[in-house]
This record gives structure tokens, sequence and C-alpha cells, in this order.
């Protein structure tokens, strides 16, 4: 009795006060590095679409390799990461009322590391001593400085991972028999799915170390490479389940209906996080030193992954049926004209959605055994990422940013920012559209990722693939002016919006529906089963890979 | 559950299924599988190691060859070669440094080449021409200069 008073108070005084101040500067530091991170990484994702399409020659000192590696380091851990981090913990402190002191001191010890981190490695890189892009495969070698910097970033998303994992707890000691708020629940398996996937990476960064300074003289290929996406695909399906927790939870309320049933939200949680590690294998279908049955068991270990995506696919449509009869939709489709376009709130992550048909499509053909054969490392694979990461992630992420970062910064969504959005959203689209689109194509036409230059001495086969590399330019070109209106507009509402209030939109449960059952709430069961789903799909080939290992390969500096 | 998303849920996963069953079939029974070779070479001597002792293209049966490539920073050795139209070209490929990709434009040729292993990869030639082939894994800084071409006559 004593203890719901508290806590009644405790949420009363927090309604009052509507944002802790110490929870959202850490927030807004996070928003503050990634949106930075985008600004970089983009302007560099440009610089390489116009070095394909042959329009410029990037400087020796500035190659294009360099910027690769650049590009997919800023984007694809730093933007991430920090925006990720930031995200959740505002739902954290949203949530279960403000985080502890000592999760708010986690939280800032990661930040700084995840800083320097990021200021080594990409300095490395910039200095033309790491051109060894975002897979850096051994016995390919950067500078030591390169990998210090990125244990350092793991190292402070662990910090971070503590922090969550502290929190819950707490909270979850000091709220017996009552299941958590979605939005922590969803931190929580981001955060645990985070953890182990970073477990592989760092590993092989550990054999990496002794092995670039001269300790060890050589090292084992296919072990560093299968480490490195164990961590690999997993990174993208974090950031996926981040998105789809704004999906469930937060679309909903911005539509004014009630989130789907609770417990198959939950479901959806726990077949992410248990299903996830063994997908990373689908990068490794053809390579040398795996058998073809192991490799079939990945390819049916990674397509159960598209389950949890198909429940989500259902889940969503029917909230936003219900929501567009709510406003007044008639018929078999007419519902769909009644949602909130105009509102970037729900705009953004709407074609983040739809985004997601062809995306998760294009997926299960990259991890279709043969289909793989025909499309890997072609530039159909860059388009690929560019719809999920690039649609469904990203533009949920800025649709996030409309009114997560007024509600922390104490301001206003104004009516004109909202437009701005809007316009933000569709030139987006529109950018990535051209871009992923035509690279699809130009894959199947057989255009190789990962390179400079195609030109290959003007064989005709490569001939055909330039007017699409133009194409790619164009694309890149459209997608630079969507980030500079989207770090425009975040900045904005951090810093000049005027005062106000912004309301965190989290949806409810239907009057009447089932609680959410006790057991979902058994992470350390799920965590277990991650390890026996991780155990299933890589002990047999591990130890393959060292039993009959070759003699091991000495570094190839690339500096 | 609710009845539609039963609906739902049974297609969707019913379609995964098939979708198993047909490259499963493909794969096992009519030996599409992709390239998976197990044996290993001692990456720092692969020269002295057959087969790569000698690299070319070989006659090993009725309109059957072999072509032993090395892959290394940026190049093929042999640098081109030659087979007769409607030929099955069996393909045994190293690599003496990094790990590169092997890939012939306009085929299903597309296989990862790693230092200290061996990978095997197959394909019949049934139009004459100059088939591209190019590194489709990153190598370092001279990575687009990397390819060659196969001559089908």
């Amino acid at each position: 009795m004593a203890q719901t008073l508290k806590t009644t108070i405790k949420e009363g005084a927090k309604r009052a006060l509507g944002v802790n101040p110490q929870d959202a500067k850490i927030s807004l530091s996070y928003f503050t590095v990634a949106f930075v991170s985008l600004l970089i990484g983009g302007l560099f994702g440009l610089l390489q679409g116009l070095e394909r399409a042959g329009l410029i020659q990037l400087p020796h000192w500035l190659d294009y390799y360099s910027i690769l590696t650049a590009h997919g380091l800023l984007l694809l851990v730093v933007f991430t990461a920090t925006f990720t981090i930031g995200y959740q913990f505002a739902n954290l402190s949203h949530s279960l009322g403000g985080l502890l002191p000592k999760v708010r001191k986690m939280a800032w010890i990661g930040f700084g590391l995840m800083l320097i981190g990021t200021v080594m490695s990409a300095t490395m890189v910039l200095l033309g001593k790491a051109s060894v892009l975002y897979t850096f495969y051994p016995p390919m070698a950067a500078h030591p400085i390169f990998y210090f910097g990125l244990v350092l970033i793991v190292l402070g998303i662990w910090s971070s991972c503590f922090g969550v994992f502290t929190n819950y707890r707490h909270w979850r000691k000091n709220h017996p028999g009552q299941t958590a708020p979605l939005l922590a629940y969803f931190a929580m398996g981001v955060f645990i799915l985070w953890f182990f996937a970073s477990l592989g990476v760092t590993i092989e960064v550990f054999m990496i170390i002794p092995w670039v300074l001269g300790w060890v003289e050589t090292i084992n290929v296919m072990i560093s490479r299968t480490l490195f996406w164990w961590f690999g695909h997993t990174l993208v399906n974090i950031w996926y389940l981040v998105a789809t927790s704004a999906w469930y939870v937060i679309v909903p309320k911005i539509l004014g209906v009630n989130h789907f049933n609770e417990k198959l939200i939950r479901l959806v949680v726990i077949l992410i996080v248990i299903l996830n590690i063994p997908g990373g294998f689908h990068h490794q279908i053809i390579d040398s030193a795996i058998s073809i049955p192991i490799k079939f068991l990945h390819v049916f270990m990674s397509l159960s992954i598209a389950v949890p995506s198909l429940m989500t696919a259902y889940a969503m449509f029917r909230v936003l049926e219900k929501a567009g009869r709510k406003n007044g939709g008639t018929g078999l489709l007419g519902w769909f004209k009644k949602l909130p376009w105009g509102d970037v709130r729900f705009l953004a992550p709407m074609i983040a959605m739809i985004g997601f048909i062809p995306g998760g499509a294009g997926g299960i053909v990259n991890t279709s055994n043969q289909l793989n054969q025909v499309v890997h490392n072609t530039m159909w694979v860059v388009g690929h990422f560019h719809v999920t990461v690039g649609v469904s992630v990203v533009l949920t992420f800025f649709g996030i940013c409309y009114w997560m970062i007024p509600h922390l910064a104490g301001r206003q969504l104004t009516p004109q920012m909202n437009k701005i959005g809007v316009i933000q959203t569709i030139v987006w689209t529109v950018g990535m559209t051209i871009m992923a689109g035509s690279m699809h194509i130009a894959g199947l036409f057989g255009d190789p990722r990962r390179t400079s230059d195609t030109s290959y001495g003007g064989h005709e086969a490569a001939l055909n693939w330039l007017n699409f590399e133009i194409i790619f330019g164009v694309g890149a070109t459209i997608l630079l002016i969507g980030v500079l209106i989207q770090v425009y507009a975040v900045f904005n509402m951090m810093f000049f919006a005027p005062k106000g209030h912004t309301e965190f939109p989290v949806a409810t449960a239907a009057p009447g529906a089932p609680k959410a059952p006790m057991w979902t709430e058994r992470w350390g069961l799920w965590a277990v089963l991650l390890l026996a789903v991780v155990a299933m799909a890589y002990v047999v080939p591990i130890v393959d890979m060292i039993w009959n290992a070759p003699p091991g390969s000495p570094p190839f500096k690339m500096y | 559950m609710h009845r539609l998303e039963e609906i739902w849920m049974t297609i969707s996963i019913g379609i995964l299924v098939i979708f198993m069953l047909v490259i499963g079939y493909q794969t096992f029974a009519l030996g599409m599988g992709p390239p998976s070779n197990m044996d290993t070479i001692d990456p720092q001597n692969v020269e002295a190691t057959e087969p790569f002792d000698e690299p070319g293209v070989k006659e090993i049966g009725e309109n059957e060859y072999e072509a032993v490539i090395i892959m290394q920073q940026f190049g093929f050795q042999p640098s081109t070669i030659e087979v007769p139209a409607g030929a099955k070209v069996n393909f045994t490929l190293t690599s003496k440094d990094v790990t590169h990709g092997f890939q012939v434009v306009n085929t299903n040729i597309n296989a990862m080449v790693m230092p200290g292993h061996i990978q095997r990869i197959s394909h019949t030639f049934d139009e004459p021409g100059d088939y591209l082939v190019v590194c489709n894994e990153y190598c370092g800084a001279g990575h687009q200069a990397m390819s060659t071409t196969i001559i089908v006559k």
C-alpha cells in the first residue's frame, strides 16, 4: 500500500514536471552526436555516389575507400548506436519514472567512451591508415589505433547496456507481480541483443590486436570473418527492433488508438532476441570452409527471423485499419486515405513500414542459398540495405525526432516544423527510391559493390552499369538535401523552437484487454535460449574451422 | 490469436516452407548449392603447392577443363583464360594475400576466395564471347583495377 502510494506520488510529480532534466540531457547529448555523425557520414555518401558516377575524382589523400570506410563506420555504427541509446534512455526515463543516479553515471561513461573511440577510429580512417571498410576482414590490417577505437566504442555501448539492465532490475524489484511498461520491455530486448551480438566482434578484435601489433604472427581468416558476421547482421536487427518499438507503441497513440495485443508484441520481441544471431551466416553463403548442409541449416535459421516480422506486418495493418475506420474511412481500403498523412510523426514511420515490405522481401532473397550467389557483393545488396536501414530504420528514427527532441528540450513542435518534416520525409523517400531502386537493378546486371570505379578498361558488360551509376549519384544528391533538412530540424527543435510542451505519445492497452503474462519477463530464460540457438548455429562450423584450420595469414598492412 | 491472424501466419509461414523446399531441392537434388569447398592450403606457400604450381587451363575430360587461378592484389594468374564454347570449366581458386571475390559477369559464377582456403566453382560456357571477370571483394587501393577476361571461342 505504502509502495503504491509512493509510486502514485512520484508519477504525479513526474507528470507535473514533464521531463527529468538530467535524463533529458543524456538523451539530447547522444542525439547531438548522432546527427553530427549523420551529417558527416551523409556527406561522404554523396562523395561516393559522385565518384561512382564518374562526376568527380577524389584526391588520393582522401580516397574513395577511406571515405567508404568512414561512411560505414559513422552511419552503421555511430549514428545508429548513439540514436538508439538516446532514444532508449528517454523511453526508460519516461516509463520507469526516471533513471537511477548510478545509471545516469553509466550513460555518461558510455557517452565519453564512445566519443573517444569514434574520434580515434575515424581519425585513422581519414588519415588513410584504416581503409579496411566496415567489415575490416583480416588479413587486411588497419592501424592498431583504429581497433583500439572500436574497443572503446563497444565498451561505451556495454556501459549503456548495463545501465539499462540495472534500471530495469531496480524497477522489477520494486514492482513485484507487474509486467514492465512496453517501451522498457523493448529497451531490454534491444540491449540484451546488443550485448550478445557484440561478443562476437569483441573476440574478433581481441584476436586482431595482438596480430596487428606483431605479437602473434598469423590469424585464422575464416574464424575472424565468422565472428564479425555474428555481430554484423545482428546489429541490423537491433536497429530494426528499435524501429519496431516505435511502430508498436508510439504510432498507435499518434493515430489515437490503442496498441495491439501486448502478449503478441512481447512474443515478437522475444522471437527477435532469440532467433537473431545465426542470421549472420547468410553473409557467408558463398564462402569456402563451410559445408553445404551447414549453410542450409543457416538458411532455415535466417528465414525464421522473417516470422516475427510477418507478425508485425499483420499487427500494424490492423492498428492502421482501426485508426482509419475511426476517422470515418469506409469500404475495403477507404480507411487508408483517412490516416493523418500530414502529421510527420505518423508519415515518417509509415513510409518506413511500407519500405520494409520490399526491404524484408529482398532480405529473404539474399538469405536464400543459391539466390545469394547471384547477388552477393553486387550493388543489389547495397540497394537492399539502403531500403532496410536507409528507409525502414532511419525514417522511423527521423519521425521519432519530431516529437522526442522538443519533448526533451521543453519546446514545441510547431506547425511550420511539422511541414518541414513532411517535406524532409518526401525528399528522403524520393531520393532513396531513385538510388536504391537503380542499385537493385544494376546489381542484377552484375555491377560489383565496394569499388570506386567500374569501367574495367571499357569492357562492354561494364558499360551497361554506367547509366545506373549516374542515377545513384542523382539519388545521393537528393538524399544529402534530406540530411541537411533533417539536421537543421533536429538542432532547431533542440535549441531554437518556441518553449512549451510536446507530448510523449505512448499508446495504452485496449480497455478490457488481457494483461500480458508474467512469463514474458523471464529475461534470464530468453538469454539462455538465445545462447542455445547460437550454440546450435556456431559450435559445429567454428570447431571445424579451428580443427581443420590452414596455416594462418600474416597482416597485409593497408597503411 | 485472432482468426484472420492465424490465416495470415499460416499462409506466410507456408510460403517460407515452400521456399525452403524449392531451394533445398535445387541444392541437394540438382547440385546447385553455393561454392563450399573445404580444402585448405598454406597461404604463404601457394606457388609451391599443387595445383597452384602450374596455374592455367588444362583439359581434364571430354569437353571439360580445369582452370587453376591464383588471385592476388591486384590481378589474376594466369592473366587471361581461353576455353571453347560449350565447355564445362571447373575453377580452382585461392588467394595469396587478402580475401578476394571471384565474379564472372553475366554468369552465376560468384565465390569468395580466402587466403588459406581453396575454393571451387563450375560453369558451362554455352555462348561464345569475352566474359568479364572482376574481383568483387574489396582488397586494397587497386581493387577497382582487378579484372580479367575469359575468352570463349
